[in-house]
């Protein structure tokens, strides 16, 4: 009785294992039960049971109620899809003038808003990508082709890759000094030498388009929701459920209402970038002290003035970090969304890995990796950069870069004049070094993954075979033997536990939203996976973290390091997973380890450097050894903030499992990447989606409410 | 007397869900506790006072007294929950968005406890700043600025911005800013408080030295007593939202009206605060030395010359006429005296 008044906390925690554990227990496997139905297919089978609800049927076999719960949300994809069609095709048909038959046609008014965005970020797309590639499409569409032909001059070529080169070296130098502009130069020389100018001109084309239109709607947004309760209220939880839904599902609807191609990529980067942009500019603007908007205020702004002179520019570096995650994921969508046909770097890294092209894929994710990081560098600095005053500058000193820039245009297009009379029979290297001319080390990577196929065989293999024989399958049946009433009673306990009824309230609708959809096994697949994801990863980024942490370089070093590798979209780090260890689950599952470490470490380190500075002193005073300061006062004043990390760990694990599909798992990533390719496959997707982000949630709620007591309890904020 | 700058006739300020329903049933009677307990907080209670022209109001109180409320109360940053608001004659809390915006870009000047200065913005375009919002031409707000800048004493470090300057020298341009629009009226909620006592003794120089040539209205706040008695034409001093006493500083110090008035001044110096003729005797005795003093001396000024003197010594108003006299043993008294009853 002691020890249960002393410890509460703990006797309630055990009650709820032993009833977990009881339920399981008692919970029999059903006859009936194979592992993993067909109930998404649709497929009858006189062994199902269906039942109707708003004219949709749906099929499922009948289970006992306590072990798998039926899908009474069976037809929520199917009506999402049927009112998407309907939508499109159906809905408030209006009359619109046809530009090119000169008469009226009778079309779907979202038709006709969707088919004329596209239509727009097309124009886009072309425009800069006829400025670095050349092309005439955009002339055409302010002339005509007639326009053209009788006025041969017009059809101008791109810009040469020595001037683009140049240039964002010059931009580079503006932003960030001479280090960044090296690498600017280097980087951008090497995509060209080695024959990826046209694919990453595609990708950098499609980001110049994306990126700044996300920055435009979600500063607005922020804006907005930061001006107004109700629209904050309004966005709060579309915004938590993107921030957790995977990528892949956004795609599938997309794919009906814009359908493929760059333009529709386009847009589904937005809405996917906007989210993170929505948040900082709000987090920015919050962050601007009171005084500094009652002075604007007093100085007689009036509303418009208030946002764009005072708030605003006071706000600029969260708001320019908001830039650079927009980038970011705009660099992580140029890849994905290479599914609905985007061009670029990402469609050929798409189709080297396909044919299982490990060379080729690896130059492709290169470059990625080499633009995605100059890009983000570029855009730090500029968040970083202070406003310098250039009142007393004569003209040339201020436009010192511009001219510059100018002499470069005029000697880039003098060398590839030059460069036109000297290649006479072949390719312009000083113009453009076409596709697979340029210098390849495919070859090399190939023998080389040959190479390693060869030597290590046996032990990758015996490897392998432990790890699923012997780790993975045990874990996945287990996961799999959990009866969904014992399920839920756990989640929910653990909600009340930690948040009180209204956390559990929250939990509880969460998870039996995913229970009632059809795909509670794969969705415990899914839980599996990650969880192994997660437990690794935490085990290695907290040791690597309070390790790194004891020494102020390399604790730069690895914050350095995450930095970079956080920077490669997710769909790289299959490359060299796939180089080591093939088709198989472990090659998914060491891609999650490696990309989900980062937060881990990133916030153990972080969170050891959080704790005071003088509770260190006195803690030295005291006269404590190095580990009783680590175990006694830096981890429990840290792990709030570790436990934040533990939160991204599981986004970023989940992230990968279902990118991991593309490799061949069974899990909902499978069952998104086979929507894409499905006619009726837009609810489907869309409601897989949202079963990933809320078992992010679920997650999510609970280890914030925790976090949020813990350092109310701790005093820390 | 000519009408009052700034007056207020039972302000209310109460933070809360249903403040302004509490506030009616309340009927005038507000009491902190029972509206704490509906979920309402009591930051302004009933606070009536004029400010006339070329005045110092110095609100004194400690944090969360509500003094600060009180100042956006009267300068618009937040809507007082009731009472009413006079500037210059103009019914404050009936102004449009409009004519506030007006009101601010002409009449009003605050300084702020954290300088608030924009961190994108250099001194010089910082103080013209209130002026590039009034719409005035660029070239005319720089050289307006400039002056400013040579008035607050910071010429040659125009062009530096907010984050290479020193706190006394932020809120120099903090100073200048509110300045600049040459308003009437000039709010400064706390300016000194950020800054270490050195500066701070200095900036207080400074602004009474701006202020003897500008002869602006000002509401001062502070929660310091002795920058309230340095400062002040007359004190107000704030308890939970309640305008405990305003008179002017020898009457806080010699009358106080509450005992929480009377706790803060009890550790005055008084020779500091009082003047001669808050001590003297109204009656010239018979037994007057040679030594005459001016009644608007300090105490400490003139107190060795006092002491020194064997007889009593007589006191004479601006025109050199005799108007009381002062005992040496008085001037005892009044330093070392036992300060609870005294007078």
């Amino acid at each position: 009785m002691e020890i249960l008044k002393k410890y509460p906390k703990l006797f309630q925690w055990l009650f709820l294992l032993v009833v977990f554990f009881a339920l399981c227990f008692a919970i029999d496997v059903p006859e009936t039960y194979k592992f993993i139905r067909g109930q998404a297919e649709f497929i009858k089978d006189p062994n199902q049971s269906a039942f109707v609800f708003l004219g949709k049927e749906v099929r499922y076999y009948a289970f006992d109620v306590f072990w798998r719960l039926p899908p009474l949300l069976g037809w929520l994809p199917i009506w999402i899809n049927d009112s998407l069609f309907f939508l499109m095709n159906d809905w408030m048909p209006m009359e619109f003038w046809n530009e090119d038959t000169q008469e009226y046609k009778t079309r779907p008014l979202v038709l006709q808003i969707t088919r004329n965005l596209t239509a727009f970020m097309t124009f886009l797309i072309e425009l800069i990508r006829e400025i670095l590639l050349g092309g005439l499409e955009t002339i055409v569409a302010f002339t005509s082709w007639d326009w053209i032909d009788a006025n041969p001059w017009a059809e101008l070529p791109g810009l040469p890759w020595t001037i683009v080169a140049a240039g964002s070296a010059i931009l580079a130098y503006k932003l960030g000094g001479k280090g960044l502009a090296i690498y600017a130069l280097l980087s951008m020389t090497y995509i060209s030498i080695f024959g990826q100018w046209k694919p990453s001109m595609q990708t950098l084309s499609f980001i110049l388009v994306a990126a700044p239109l996300s920055f435009i709607f979600g500063l607005g947004l922020g804006v907005a929701a930061f001006k107004s309760k109700r629209v904050e209220k309004a966005l709060y939880p579309i915004l938590l459920v993107m921030q957790t839904m995977p990528q892949y599902a956004v795609l599938v609807p997309a794919l009906v209402l814009f359908g493929v191609g760059d333009h529709a990529a386009v847009i589904i980067t937005m809405i996917v970038a906007v989210p993170p942009m929505i948040l900082l500019t709000l987090l920015g603007l919050r962050a601007v002290p009171q005084e500094v908007m009652e002075a604007g205020r007093m100085s007689g702004c009036n509303n418009w003035q208030l946002m764009s002179k005072v708030l605003i520019p006071t706000a600029r570096r969260d708001i320019l970090i908001g830039v650079n995650q927009v980038i970011m994921v705009c660099f992580s969508m140029a890849v994905i969304s290479a599914f609905i046909g985007a061009k670029g770097l990402g469609f050929n890294l798409l189709l080297a890995l396909n044919q299982l092209n490990i060379g080729l894929a690896l130059e492709a994710g290169l470059c990625i990796s080499l633009i995605a990081i100059l890009l983000d560098k570029m855009s730090l600095a500029w968040a970083n950069k202070q406003v310098d005053y250039f009142g007393n500058l004569n003209f040339f000193q201020r436009n010192k870069n511009s001219l510059f820039f100018g002499v470069v245009v005029i000697v880039g297009i003098l060398l590839a004049y030059f460069g036109s009379i000297y290649f006479k029979d072949g390719y312009n290297y000083l113009f453009e070094v076409p596709h697979n001319k340029g210098i390849s080390t495919a070859g090399f990577w190939n023998k080389g993954v040959d190479w390693i196929f060869d030597t290590f065989f046996v032990y990758i293999k015996a490897f392998n075979t432990w790890l699923i024989v012997d780790v993975l399958q045990p874990m996945r049946a287990l996961y799999l033997r959990m009866p969904a009433i014992a399920t839920l009673v756990l989640v929910v306990g653990a909600g009340y536990l930690i948040g009180g009824i209204r956390s559990a309230l929250v939990v509880c609708g969460l998870t039996l939203f995913i229970a009632l959809s059809p795909w509670w096994d794969r969705a415990l697949v899914t839980t599996y996976m990650a969880t192994f994801g997660v437990l690794v990863s935490c085990a290695i980024g907290f040791t690597v973290g309070t390790l790194c942490f004891q020494n102020k370089h390399s604790r730069n070093f690895m914050l350095n390091v995450c930095d970079i590798f956080q920077t490669f979209p997710s769909f790289v780090y299959l490359i060299p997973v796939m180089m080591l260890f093939g088709i198989t689950d472990t090659s998914v599952l060491i891609a999650v380890i490696v990309y989900a470490t980062i937060p881990a470490t990133r916030y153990t380190i972080e969170g050891l450097r959080s704790v005071p500075a003088g509770l260190h002193d006195a803690a030295t005073m005291s006269g404590v050894t190095k580990f009783q300061r680590l175990f006694k006062i830096e981890f429990p004043l840290a792990f709030p903030h570790m436990m934040l990390g533990l939160n991204q760990t599981i986004v970023f694990a989940l992230f990968m499992v279902i990118i991991g599909a593309f490799i061949g798992t069974e899990d909902l990533g499978q069952y998104i990447l086979k929507a894409l390719s499905d006619k009726n496959g837009a609810g489907i997707g869309l409601t897989l989606g949202i079963c990933v982000a809320f078992i992010g949630l679920i997650f999510d709620n609970l280890i914030r409410t925790w976090v949020d007591k813990r350092k109310k309890h701790l005093g820390i904020d | 007397m000519s009408e009052p700058v700034i007056k207020c006739q039972s302000v209310y300020k109460i933070f809360g869900a249903n403040a302004e329903r509490m506030l009616k049933e309340a009927n005038g009677n507000v009491d902190a506790k029972t509206f704490q307990e509906n979920g309402c907080i009591v930051g302004v209670n009933n606070a009536s006072f004029e400010v006339s022209k070329g005045e110092m109001l110095v609100v004194m109180g400690l944090s969360g007294s509500g003094k600060s409320t009180l100042l956006r109360c009267i300068s618009r940053l937040t809507e007082a929950t009731g009472g009413k608001i006079f500037i210059e004659g103009q019914d404050l809390l009936n102004l449009n968005n409009k004519e506030l915006i007006d009101l601010r870009r002409n009449k009003m000047g605050m300084v702020f406890q954290s300088f608030a200065l924009l961190p994108h913005k250099t001194v010089l375009e910082n103080i013209a700043f209130p002026l590039q919002i009034k719409g005035i031409k660029t070239e005319d707000s720089i050289n307006k600025a400039m002056d400013m800048v040579k008035l607050v004493g910071l010429d040659g470090r125009e062009n530096y911005f907010p984050r290479e300057l020193s706190g006394g020298q932020q809120q120099r341009v903090g100073i200048a800013r509110s300045l600049a629009v040459e308003p009437d009226i000039w709010f400064l909620d706390e300016p000194f408080s950020a800054l270490d006592p050195l500066i701070r003794k200095e900036m207080q120089d400074e602004f009474l030295r701006l202020q003897e040539k500008l002869q602006k209205t000002i509401m001062f706040i502070t929660h310091d007593f002795d920058e309230a008695l340095k400062l002040a034409d007359r004190i107000a001093i704030m308890k939970d939202g309640i305008i405990e006493q305003l008179d002017t500083p020898a009457n806080i110090v010699l009358k106080p009206a509450t005992e929480y008035v009377r706790k803060f001044t009890e550790e005055v110096p008084r020779e500091k605060v009082l003047l001669i003729q808050d001590v003297m005797d109204e009656k010239t005795s018979s037994d007057i030395g040679g030594l005459k003093v001016s009644k608007d001396e300090i105490i400490e000024n003139v107190a060795e010359k006092i002491l020194t003197q064997e007889k009593t010594v007589a006191v004479t108003d601006s025109k050199n006429n005799v108007v009381g006299s002062i005992n040496p043993a008085k001037i005892i008294n009044t330093v070392f005296g036992g300060r609870k009853n005294n007078n």
